[in-house]
């Protein structure tokens, strides 16, 4: 797994695209909004092509093809749209499943569909075994979530809070998103509550905020170029408290998916657009 | 007769019509209750608690809130200030805790203290013991005029020593604006209690030495911050 510090990538970034672009302007406003455009032109570039299409090619087979002890395939799963529907699933979630007893997100709900329809074990399921690592091969998660996610693009964002337990779920992660902890003091709000903030170059979103929030929670799952990987929202929320200094959040954890609802939540008209292409 | 009938009435009318309200609204509040139900404080602590494992240097204690990380968090989740007497008795149980260096040595050299504003490395679970870490003060500050890829969470510290009339750190004129500085750098929350800037000394991320040398970055006339 790629755990450069924070500040190498950005740098390495930053310098890599100063060369490339030849851009040495002189006066410290016009340095800083040319290398803002830059960054921008970069970014444009990116969208050409996607390698995530390849992750939900795969993905969508997967779906498809019977596996585990029960040789089963997951078109029986329900996401939250119906029994074998995926188109929109990922616009709806998080949300409470009776069948679960609790609120779901998208990988949480695939794990259970493997668990329930194809008899593999959920611990099977980890930080470990659901993210690839450097350079290795993408994962079965990160190839499912690829292909649910792209079923769901340009569908309007609609996370519900009709239920109590998601209610319930929107409000814990309302209290984990700023809860302070660890040696440097971090919550997420330290970096994700305040408008047109950057660390170094990297523009952090407001997430408590519609606008900011439904770009953010519209865009991940992402192929992120630097890691050549799609990274999950799970690993989402797993790296930033990596980033925090947090002890390791686990996957499908009760903290990941109540963070992720009030995320969803707060982002609620958005127009889905993942999996997109990040730095 | 009839006027005090009427009376009777009315106000037998009223008594119904209010305790009709009543039930009205005590079912309403029960029914609420029942519904709502949000979780607790502590409910959701015992969520977090349960979301996390230990991993490398990264263990479960990180999770112990300190009482000022306690009273931020509470504060942000609200939208609400710390109130003032509360704020300012905290800084101060901060402020007077502040080791000084006992040599009366603040300043070492600015050229490792931009290496250690450059580097971000340190406490993460995947960090190994045992190696220096860094501050990582570009990530969110404009410091050396060179770099230009700075976050913009905190003010610019661009001319740090040189706006602050600065010309000798040594000198008794500077002696408050360094220790004020030191202060800062050590915990800054004895300055400003639920900043978002990490405890560079108090929380053990930098050692004292390290800081004499991001002091020398901020405040030497030599460093390029002051040029």
């Amino acid at each position: 797994m790629p755990n450069k510090p924070i500040t190498q990538e950005f740098t390495a970034q930053a310098a890599t695209l100063l060369i490339a672009l030849a851009i040495l302007p002189s006066s410290g406003l016009a340095q800083q909004k040319s290398t803002q455009d830059a960054i921008n032109e970069y970014r444009q570039s990116l969208q050409d092509g996607n390698p995530a299409d390849l992750n939900a090619a795969r993905g969508e087979a997967l779906w498809k093809t019977k596996a585990g002890p029960k040789n089963a395939t997951l078109e029986a799963c329900d996401l939250g749209v119906g029994v074998g529907k995926v188109k929109g699933a990922a616009a709806v979630l998080p949300k409470y499943f009776a069948d679960a007893g609790k609120v779901m997100d998208v990988e949480s709900r695939l794990v259970h569909c493997m668990v329930t329809l194809q008899g593999v074990k959920r611990e099977d399921f980890t930080a470990r075994t659901a993210f690839s690592g450097e350079g290795a091969r993408a994962t079965l998660m990160e190839d499912l979530v690829a292909y649910v996610y792209d079923e769901s693009r340009d569908i309007a964002i609609n996370v519900p809070q009709g239920h109590a337990d998601e209610k319930a779920a929107y409000a814990r992660g309302k209290q984990a998103f700023y809860f302070k902890g660890g040696p440097y003091d971090f919550s997420c709000a330290s970096c994700h509550s305040e408008d047109n903030k950057r660390i170094r170059l990297q523009d952090l979103p407001n997430l408590t905020k519609p606008g900011p929030a439904q770009a953010a929670f519209s865009q991940w799952p992402a192929y992120r170029v630097s890691q050549g990987a799609v990274r999950t929202m799970q690993w989402r929320m797993y790296d930033c408290f990596r980033q925090q200094r947090f002890p390791e959040l686990q996957y499908l954890s009760q903290t990941s998916v109540d963070l992720i609802t009030f995320m969803g939540v707060n982002a609620n008209g958005g127009k889905m657009a993942a999996p997109a292409i990040k730095r | 007769m009839k006027n005090i009938n009427f009376s009777e009435v009315g106000i037998k009318k009223f008594a119904i019509k209010n305790i009709v309200k009543a039930v009205i609204i005590l079912s309403a509040v029960t029914l609420l209750a029942s519904c709502s139900s949000l979780p607790s404080a502590e409910e959701t602590l015992t969520a977090i608690k349960g979301s996390f494992a230990e991993r490398g240097i990264a263990k479960l204690d990180r999770l112990d809130q300190t009482e000022i990380q306690k009273v931020c968090s509470q504060a942000n989740a609200t939208s609400q200030d710390v109130p003032k007497a509360t704020r300012e008795k905290l800084e101060k149980t901060l402020y007077d805790k502040i080791p000084y260096p006992v040599d009366g040595v603040y300043i070492g050299d600015w050229k490792e203290g931009e290496k250690i504003a450059q580097n971000g490395r340190g406490m993460q679970f995947s960090d190994v013991a045992g190696v220096p870490n860094g501050a990582n003060c570009y990530a969110c500050h404009q410091i050396s005029p060179t770099e230009i890829s700075y976050g913009n969470q905190g003010p610019s510290l661009l001319k740090y020593g040189s706006i602050r009339g600065v010309k000798d750190p040594a000198s008794k004129d500077s002696e408050a604006i360094v220790k004020y500085t030191w202060a800062r750098i050590w915990n800054t929350h004895s300055v400003n209690l639920c900043s978002n800037m990490p405890r560079f000394g108090d929380a053990g991320i930098l050692t004292a030495a390290q800081v004499k040398d991001v002091m020398a970055l901020l405040l030497s006339p030599e460093s390029p911050v002051n040029k």
